[in-house]
């Protein structure tokens, strides 16, 4: 039973993965860039909800809501200052480096308004464990709400995509920008609008991580979004489904790993299990090769 | 006052200046063909008529609105629809979804059905394909679903970059009589094309540019005709 109870403790770890890797996934898809400040986003949403609830005294439920909106706001705001004035520039790797810059801005940003103390984050998810097999199988509220949460974010995003208007902009944008300015796509709008929904998400992201792991200091999302970031890539970087498998697929590396064989080597296992795909599958277990026909 | 009016305009990539004041007119209803070599500055010509490049001089103005500074975006609402050099389509989503991102700008169900019907009447080979993957499709193919797409937007001024460019003969032929169609059909049309031949065979008139300027003007017909013409373009 105990290895049931690992990897349900696994698809838990890697749904929030999942959340965070398609922020990652959807904003390189659409903006062809890597957002390295994703992770620290969640970061920022778990210390607003912490200030809401333990400071403020706030409803949860209010406090999530404020840290997605505030999310939102945040990642849209740093598209528009940080990353749309380079988005034509010659390099590439210059719109890479200052979205590194971000990340390091965001954390000490945190480290002077909250300090470096670890802060024990509230008790939000308060949802009763259920028992299965006699007791012998546990499985907590928060990963329930983990789990149940992902797949919503799934089916919600794939029907967005699919079945509205700015869903098909996403699309046309993330094949061709300029073609898709020719039929009347804002392209800055749509990249806009991928940002948003990939803080939002972020914000999710961060209230479920914090949920499973309480503490939270200025650094809380670094190793999250690069774990994701490792997910999106695993799964196939621009791919939503990609994203869902990759995450999850994680998640239950690291657990397995950390139970079975070192808790020491997790990262190492993790890490290694994504070079081994990559040299067999370098475009990842649902990337598309690119062929373009001339 | 013509439909589209081109006033002096001059266009830079960086230092380097590709139009050099550039100026002409499109009538309604005409077939206007713009030919050159390689570098005249044709597509910079298209790209700043369809806001994707801003002029530094000069003014572009469709229906006696200004529309040098409009961004390409809006630029199709206001009746003007681009073919782009090399197709363009979008390869991942089937020619369905195309034909539907043609009229991304429209909001009336019913018309975008209608217009939908007459373009599976055009190019009935898009009709047969509308489930298949745009990537998998000939040149030919995606040169129509790329004029297709364009025509979903209901345009009243179609400009065409290059459509003949890396087609069979055949496919060649197929397209031009298809342009003389749409133009029949009461759409305006502003062409791009190396195949000044052909281009000249179903054009009102015809602008010649030459680095960056216009060094020669007319009706198809008299540059048809045209000795410096027929030795530098028509291969005569």
């Amino acid at each position: 039973m105990s290895f049931l109870s690992y990897l349900i403790n696994g698809i838990s770890l890697g749904s929030v993965y999942a959340i965070i890797a398609l922020g990652y996934t959807m904003v390189y898809g659409i903006a062809k860039m890597l957002n390295f400040a994703h992770g620290d986003v969640i970061m920022i949403g778990a210390y607003i909800v912490f200030t809401c609830v333990s400071s403020a005294g706030m409803h949860p439920a209010l406090a999530v809501l404020i840290s997605i909106v505030g999310c939102t706001v945040l990642g849209v705001a740093i598209e528009r200052v940080a990353y749309r004035p380079l988005r034509n520039a010659a390099s590439p790797l210059a719109v890479l480096i200052t979205a590194i810059g971000m990340s390091y801005l965001l954390q000490n940003v945190a480290l002077l308004i909250f300090g470096a103390n670890t802060k024990t984050f509230p008790e939000i998810l308060t949802l009763p464990s259920i028992s299965l097999a006699g007791g012998q199988l546990n499985i907590t509220g928060t990963s329930l709400v983990t789990i149940g949460a992902c797949i919503v974010i799934m089916i919600c995003l794939m029907a967005f995509i699919h079945r509205t208007k700015a869903g098909q902009a996403m699309l046309a944008v993330s094949e061709d920008k300029g073609a898709a300015q020719l039929m009347g796509i804002n392209v800055n709008g749509t990249i806009a609008l991928t940002f948003a929904i990939g803080s939002a998400l972020a914000a999710v992201a961060g209230v479920l991580l914090c949920s499973a792991y309480p503490s939270l200091t200025p650094y809380t999302g670094s190793m999250p979004g690069i774990r994701a970031f490792v997910a999106a890539v695993f799964g196939g970087i621009g791919s939503i489904p990609g994203a869902f498998i990759g995450g999850i697929l994680l998640g239950v590396i690291e657990i397995l790993g950390r139970a079975y064989i070192s808790s020491q080597l997790a990262d190492a296992i993790v890490f290694g299990v994504l070079i081994v795909v990559l040299l067999v599958k370098p475009a990842g277990i649902l990337g598309k090769n690119i062929q373009e026909k001339v | 006052m013509a439909m589209l009016e081109v006033n002096g305009i001059e266009v830079y990539y960086g230092m380097i200046q590709a139009l050099k004041g550039i100026s002409f007119q499109v009538e309604q209803g005409e077939v206007i063909a713009l030919i050159g070599a390689n570098g005249a500055g044709k597509t910079t010509t298209l790209h700043t008529i369809t806001g994707l490049l801003t002029p530094k001089k000069g003014t572009v103005t469709f229906e006696g609105k200004d529309i040098t500074h409009v961004p390409a975006h809006k630029i199709v609402s206001m009746g003007i629809a681009h073919v782009p050099e090399g197709r363009r389509v979008f390869a991942d989503l089937s020619v369905y979804q195309n034909l539907r991102m043609g009229a991304y700008t429209r909001k009336d169900k019913t018309e975008i059905e209608t217009t939908l019907a007459a373009v599976y009447k055009r190019f009935p080979r898009l009709e047969e394909r509308k489930n298949q993957r745009a990537g998998t499709l000939s040149g030919g193919e995606q040169q129509m679903l790329a004029m297709g797409r364009a025509l979903m937007s209901k345009p009243k001024l179609i400009v065409m970059d290059e459509p003949s460019m890396g087609l069979s003969p055949i496919f060649v032929n197929e397209i031009f009589d298809i342009i003389q169609e749409i133009s029949r059909a009461g759409t305006t049309v502003l062409l791009v094309e190396q195949n000044a031949k052909k281009a000249l065979n179903i054009a009102d008139r015809a602008y010649v540019l030459e680095t960056g300027t216009i060094s020669l003007s007319g009706s198809a017909k008299d540059l048809l005709d045209d000795d410096s013409v027929k030795k530098a373009y028509l291969g005569e």
